[in-house]
Formats: C-alpha cells, structure tokens, sequence
C-alpha cells in the first residue's frame, strides 16, 4: 500500500533563513507519528508543508498520492494549528458547525465531535470566554469533525489536565486503528511513548527516525528525554569531528 | 465555488457580528444619529439640508463597512482562522463574496433604516424615490466592503488598519462634490475626483435627488460602483494566498 505522506527533499526558508533542511521521510497510513524537537526546530514549518499551506524552496510533500494541498485533499486533511484558531466571537456549537458544513456535513457530527473533545457543555458559550485549555479542545474539535484521512496535530495536548490528555490519546488511538494517519507534534516525552513512532527534529534536520522502543535502545536509555538529549550530543559531537 | 460552503461563509460571518452587539448598534444607530445632527445644522437652510443628506445617506454605509470589513479581515489573516480556512474546501471567492454578502446584507438593513429615517422623520424629500436611494447606499456599502477587504491585505495590526480609513475614504469624502461642486474645482482636483468611485456614487445619488425616474447618468454610475466592486474584489483575491512563507 502507498504511504500516507511521502517527503523528499524538502526545504523551506523563513525569511531568509533556511529552516528545513532536505528533509526526507515516509509515513504509513494509521500510524501515530510524534514529532518532537525543541521550538523553534521545524516541527511547524513541516507541518505548515504537508497541509500545504507553506511556501517551499525545493522538495515535494505527497499526500494520500496527491501533491500536499491541492483541492481534492482538503477535503482528507484535517489541521490544528499551534495556536487555538478559532472564531472568538461565536460560540463553540458555532464553531464547530461552520467547519462541519465546509465539509457536507451536519449538526449531528458537530454535536459528537464536541462531546468527544469533552466541551458538552460549553457548546453554548462564546469562543472568548473559554479557558485556554477548552479553546484548543474547541480548537481540536474544528480539525476533526470534517472525519479527516490525515490528521495533522501542532500540539494538541498542551494544557490539557492529565485525565483530558489521556482520554484525548485514547481517541487518537482510536482514530488510527480505524486507518487515520496522525501526525502530532509534542514537547511531552510521555506522550512520545504512545506514538507508533517518532521523528526527531533539530534545526531543521531529522536526527531520529523510529519506534519509541528503537529510538531508546539505540540511545541505550529507558527515558526518552534522555535518548533525545544523548542523540543530540551524539550528532553535536558528530558534526565537531 | 460552492453554494453551500458561500452560504455557510456568509451565515457566519453574520452570526459574528450578531453577537457583537456594539457594532450592531453602530450600524444600525450612527447613521440615524448623524443625519439627525446634519438636520439640526440646517435647520433653516432647507436645501442644504436636502442636498447634505442625501449625499450622506451614500457615504455613511461606504465608511462603516471599508472599516468593519477591514478589520473583520484583518483579524482573520492574523488570527489563524484564515490559514486553517485555506486546509479545508474553502475557496477565496467563497470568503470573499461571503464577506460582500454578509456585510452587504447588513447595509441593506442599514440603508433602509437610515433612508426611512432621513424620509420619514426628517423630511428628507427626492424627485425620485427612496428605493433607487437604498440601491444606490448599498452599492457603496459593497464598495466599502471590497475596498476593506484589499487594504486589510496591507496592514499587519488593527492600529494599522483604522489608519487606511482616512487615506482611502478623505480624498472621496473631500472631492466628491459634497463641498465644492466639480465643475468648479481646478482641472487636476476634477481629474482625480473623476477616478475615485464615490464621486459616481454621490453623483448617481443627485440624480435621484433631482429626476422622478432613473436616469440613464445614474445607471452609468450605478455601473461604474459595481466595477470598481469587482476590481477591488479581484485584487483582493490576488492578495489571498494559499501557501505563505
């Protein structure tokens, strides 16, 4: 079967820096990808690239076997962005239900997709008056009620209260053994070790490309903050020689 | 384009502004109260009144919509909707015309209360009658619309974006013949007024004021606001940009 995603030699500049550099990766479809790296390594720009809405320098973005952000994709890809992206002035329902209708499809989606995010019962209030944890779980919701193919992630975790985290992974578990790929990205070493597997980014470069499993025994550590701090000095020392 | 996600466009942007209820109030409200003032300051200079009016019954929606639009705009480029928007179905023409309905719709709603006031309670009186007024205040309200939605483009805060009011709406307000009729400005402020839209506007306007039945200056003019409309509309789709550095 054809991957998900397919990434060759990708390149991208912001402003006039170079902050992808040649990037090359495969993901299968249903698998869980984490992406992890410190800001400021990437890990946006890529996924900017494969919703397509970044402007690249060289490369190419494939996705479900078409070029990343032609028309017939969006209506396969689903994207959360960093920041909650979300119209302040309405109301959750509001929300929702616009960005169910860009895809055909109804209230009874919107009403289930905000009780799975666990916004039930602040459907009713305004965007504005959220706190931030409920807006990027209304933020969430926005980017899966159109039942994307492809789910692209920028941190959806982040300010979440541990039992909301985990019960969002469970979804996305669930969403991947039903075929969704998922790309999420995280500074949370923790939630690394539910994905299938992990890229690693660092200035602009994948310096790891694995399993969880794999990326700590090659590190040759159980803790995978430490396995990414061992391959980054690995890769500094690399680079020194 | 699609009908249902244009409709879906235009409903929301709706729905925003209804429940905004301070800018609803300016819409529906300031106009009202701005004529009012406009009778009380000629009170006794019947004709000035008449004349004043009537031009503003035009200038009013053009003002209040380039600002609401602009800004409405601005705050999706800057806020990350528009960028998620562009992930989904969405077309630029579905946002852009969603814009010009939603906010158009709401014009027409102030055109009507601001020229059934001007009418009614003012005594505002024309040759012809209010319904060619109420045409004509919603085409520069889309003219407004369009115009907001291309300068948003240019301005990177909310503060930036207020600023573009003056530069874009001054110069029409000051030579559209309100204070001085062209044919007495100099040539070169005469050249200028002839390409600016809202000199078409107000002119289309004092045909109204003047003749019982539409004439054929005011469906020149008409036609004229309406393709600037769907220039402004055009360039303002060229500025929306799928894929950004």
């Amino acid at each position: 079967m054809e991957a998900a995603i397919t990434i060759t030699g990708l390149t991208v500049d912001r402003g006039k820096k170079e902050v992808l550099h040649e990037i090359s990766t495969e993901v299968d479809r249903g698998v869980i990808t984490g992406l992890l790296g410190p800001s400021g390594s990437g890990k946006t720009t890529l996924m900017r690239a494969i919703v397509g809405v970044q402007l690249v320098k060289a490369g190419s973005v494939t996705v479900l076997g078409r070029p990343a952000g032609s028309a017939s994709l969006r209506q396969s890809v689903g994207y959360l962005t960093q920041s909650p992206s979300i119209y302040q002035d309405l109301t959750v329902w509001e929300n929702v239900r616009h960005f169910a209708s860009l895809y055909g499809l109804g209230d009874e989606e919107a009403e289930q997709t905000i009780s799975d995010v666990g916004l039930g019962e602040q459907s009713g209030q305004l965007a504005r008056d959220l706190s931030g944890g409920q807006s990027s779980r209304a933020s969430l919701a926005c980017a899966l009620v159109g039942r994307p193919e492809v789910l692209i992630l920028d941190e959806p975790t982040v300010g979440q209260d541990p039992v909301l985290r985990d019960d969002l992974w469970r979804r996305f578990r669930k969403f991947a053994d039903e075929g969704v790929t998922l790309m999420v990205s995280s500074h949370v070493m923790d939630e690394a070790n539910r994905c299938d597997r992990l890229l690693l980014i660092r200035d602009g470069r994948i310096i790891a490309d694995d399993t969880p499993a794999a990326v700590k025994e090659a590190a040759g550590t159980n803790d995978l903050d430490q396995a990414f701090l061992t391959l980054v000095r690995e890769r500094d020392e690399g680079e020194a020689a | 384009m699609s009908g249902t996600i244009l409709a879906s466009t235009t409903g929301r942007i709706l729905r925003q502004l209804r429940h905004d209820r301070p800018t609803v109030a300016l819409v529906l409200l300031m106009p009202v109260l701005l004529l009012t003032l406009i009778y009380y300051m000629f009170e006794h200079q019947e004709q000035t009144f008449h004349r004043v009016a009537l031009i503003m019954l035009g200038i009013f929606p053009f003002i209040i919509m380039f600002l609401i639009t602009s800004i409405a705009m601005l705050r999706e480029r800057r806020s990350g909707t528009l960028e998620r928007l562009f992930t989904t179905p969405v077309g630029k023409l579905d946002l852009l015309f969603g814009y010009g309905l939603a906010f158009g719709l709401a014009a027409t709603v102030q055109g009507v209360v601001a020229t059934g006031v001007a009418f009614w309670v003012l005594g505002l009186d024309t040759a012809g009658t209010m319904v060619w007024v109420i045409l004509i205040a919603v085409a520069n309200a889309v003219l407004g619309v369009s115009l907001g939605l291309l300068c948003s483009a240019f301005a990177r805060t909310e503060f930036q974006a207020v600023q573009f009011l003056p530069l874009v709406a001054t110069p029409q307000i000051l030579l559209c013949g309100l204070f001085v009729p062209r044919e007495q400005m100099a040539g070169w402020l005469e050249g200028i007024s002839n390409v600016l839209p809202l000199t078409y506007s107000v002119e289309a306007l004092m045909e109204v004021g003047a003749n019982p039945d539409p004439t054929g200056t005011m469906w020149r003019d008409l036609g004229i606001v309406v393709g600037v409309v769907v220039v402004a509309l055009a360039l303002g789709a060229a500025t929306l940009r799928r894929r950004t550095p």
